[in-house]
């Protein structure tokens, strides 16, 4: 065999500037780059996301528009006593609801497959790229699909006339992508913190999003429920979303102190959700 | 020697979980690496060895002692060390929703490589790997020899100083093993430090200048294959089979036949410097074994002497 010490090698010194030099960049751009990578790979699943993205905003709506509102009349009195378009009314709903609907998809099984599966974080982690960074990447590149589904979301609503304050209306799409961040970075932290798949994520589809989707002022005002019922919305991120929404959307004359309500929970739900997140992922990547 | 390129002295790791007691995974482990070399860590399941690999590779954070690879500390320049080292995992962690190429194309992003620069290393390791076909595949498509290739091909995107395998071989059929073994040797020669970890003996005989042996976090020795080999075994090793339910009670007959015997399940190590006048004497003394077989003493006899246990297990 060659001896490959007789290949003239850097002396320390070198090294050690060079690998200097080398980790800058990802120590600045880390989070970029996974993201850039989740975006990447969700091209293998591209038509799905495609589809979802607009064939569901057009089912919901043509079977709302066509089926429910003319059951009920065509409008509806808010929680404020407006009388809105059915449409008008349940549009926001139906958009912070696909923003979550993405966020819980995204921060499930792909983290799972990331940590267990295919374990692809370990790969990452052995990158100049810290855990840190790969949790804001995989956040970062998951919100692109957010933003695209509620982004279409809107056009929809949009075309189908739904929403008469245009000027701010536009604003449901980053409460949309908050909506998200809200219900997904918990999910994300707690995603990450399973080590193995024994149904947790159908638990959360039928046992959070599910009732979440139903009791959250959706489809009637919270009001309308029996007050027994109106703490799933309260605690509900989308009941929140919604809220937010119909006041960006058609002007629901909510009091200035709830709306500060809704996005200060909303914001602390994402955040507090993140920084465990981080945590989680810092624990399981550099243990 | 020249200025190492990994330093560890003292090197400790431990676990502590909720309510169970603490587990030494790396006990003080001391060794250098120089520039160019190929070191291994031998040693069985559960040794340590794969601990002391993500200490190396600054994944994991050690619980005492010191530590320094390319003159840096990993727990403060962690990013910094990583983005010289290639890594090859025990377990594959590819990217199974992409491609060959797209796998190496993006990980070359994560060291900060500009895309075309990544683009073209793609191709370049694609080759190396003999993966140029199979450059549009996705990763679940190749076979288990395919996917340690491209893993390994990911594992120099960046040209790294070090490479860590970590039993880069395990699972492998033996063609797979020996066009590993091929790529390896080219990286060496052009002067990239391997640091390797293996439970095969012919691996690590065939591959490292210089290897430690570890057992329960410890060095239990530390040279080269042949220095090994010479300080704790003879040069022949004779095998022979009396059958399982024989073989202790023979046993004590064969003493003084060679200068150590070792009594496993299924066979009987006589260890002496010439096996086939061993043979005579085993037959001379009237035993009849069912087989036997004379073969030069290798890295599992020196682990066998130096534990009392198997290297596979």
């Amino acid at each position: 065999m060659t001896d490959a010490r007789t290949v003239a090698q850097p002396s320390l010194d070198e090294l050690r500037a060079e690998a200097m030099a080398w980790g800058r960049r990802p120590r600045r751009r880390g989070a970029l780059y996974v993201a850039d990578h989740v975006v990447h790979a969700m091209r293998a699943y591209g038509w799905t996301i495609i589809v979802g993205a607009l064939g569901q905003p057009i089912l919901y709506l043509v079977g709302l528009v066509v089926g429910l509102a003319s059951l009920i009349g065509g409008s509806v009195t808010d929680a404020w006593g407006q009388h809105v378009p059915y449409l008008v009314f349940v549009a926001p709903a139906l958009l912070m609801t696909a923003g979550i609907q993405v966020a819980s998809e995204e921060f499930s099984y792909p983290i799972m497959d990331g940590f267990k599966w295919r374990r692809y974080f370990y790969g990452f982690s052995a990158s100049p790229i810290s855990p840190q960074q790969i949790a804001t990447g995989v956040a970062v590149g998951a919100s692109a699909r957010v933003l695209l589904a509620t982004a279409g979301y809107f056009v929809f609503v949009w075309l189908f006339q739904a929403v008469p304050h245009g000027g701010t209306g536009w604003l449901a799409i980053p409460i949309g992508v908050l909506a998200a961040w809200s219900f997904g970075m918990p999910l994300l932290a707690y995603a990450a913190s399973l080590e193995n798949d024994a149904g947790q994520f159908a638990m959360v589809q039928r046992f959070i999003f599910m009732p979440m989707f139903l009791f959250s002022g959706t489809f009637y005002p919270l009001t309308a429920l029996p007050i027994w019922l109106q703490w799933i919305g309260w605690i509900s991120p989308l009941w929140h979303a919604t809220e937010l929404g119909r006041v960006v959307t058609y002007g629901a004359a909510e009091p200035v102190w709830l709306t500060v309500v809704h996005l200060v929970y909303l914001v602390a739900l994402a955040v507090g959700g993140y920084i465990a997140a981080r945590r989680i992922f810092v624990r399981r990547l550099g243990a | 020697m020249p200025e190492p390129v990994i330093h560890a002295e003292n090197l400790v790791k431990t676990y502590r979980s909720k309510g169970q007691p603490e587990v030494v995974a790396v006990g003080g482990l001391s060794f250098e690496v120089a520039p160019g070399e190929s070191f291994g860590l031998l040693g069985p399941n559960g040794a340590g060895k794969s601990t002391t690999m993500k200490m190396i590779g600054a994944v994991s954070t050690r619980t005492a002692g010191e530590l320094s690879i390319l003159g840096l500390d990993p727990d403060r320049y962690g990013p910094e060390i990583r983005s010289r080292l290639g890594v090859v995992p025990q377990q594959d962690n590819l990217d199974g929703e992409l491609n060959a190429r797209e796998n190496l194309f993006i990980y070359g992003r994560y060291f900060g490589l500009p895309a075309k620069v990544c683009h073209a290393k793609a191709d370049e390791l694609l080759a190396f790997a003999q993966l140029e076909d199979k450059a549009k595949s996705k990763v679940d498509q190749l076979s288990g020899g395919m996917k340690r290739r491209l893993t390994i091909a990911r594992g120099l995107v960046n040209d790294p100083r070090i490479l860590l395998l970590d039993e880069p071989t395990t699972g492998l059929d033996p063609q797979a093993r020996h066009v590993l073994w091929d790529r390896l040797f080219r990286l060496k020669e052009r002067g990239t430090t391997l640091v390797l970890t293996t439970h095969y003996m012919d691996e690590a005989e065939q591959l490292c200048d210089r290897l430690i042996v570890v057992d329960k976090g410890m060095i239990m020795a530390e040279g080269s294959p042949s220095s090994l080999i010479r300080e704790y075994s003879t040069r022949e090793v004779l095998e022979v089979r009396f059958g399982a339910s024989r073989n202790d009670e023979v046993a004590p007959q064969l003493h003084g036949l060679g200068e150590r015997i070792e009594v496993l399940p299924d066979r009987i190590l006589i260890y002496a410097e010439d096996g086939e006048a061993a043979l005579e004497r085993v037959i001379a003394e009237g035993l009849e074994p069912l087989t036997s077989l004379v073969r030069r003493s290798s890295l599992e006899d020196v682990f066998l002497r130096l534990t009392g246990r198997s290297l596979i297990e």
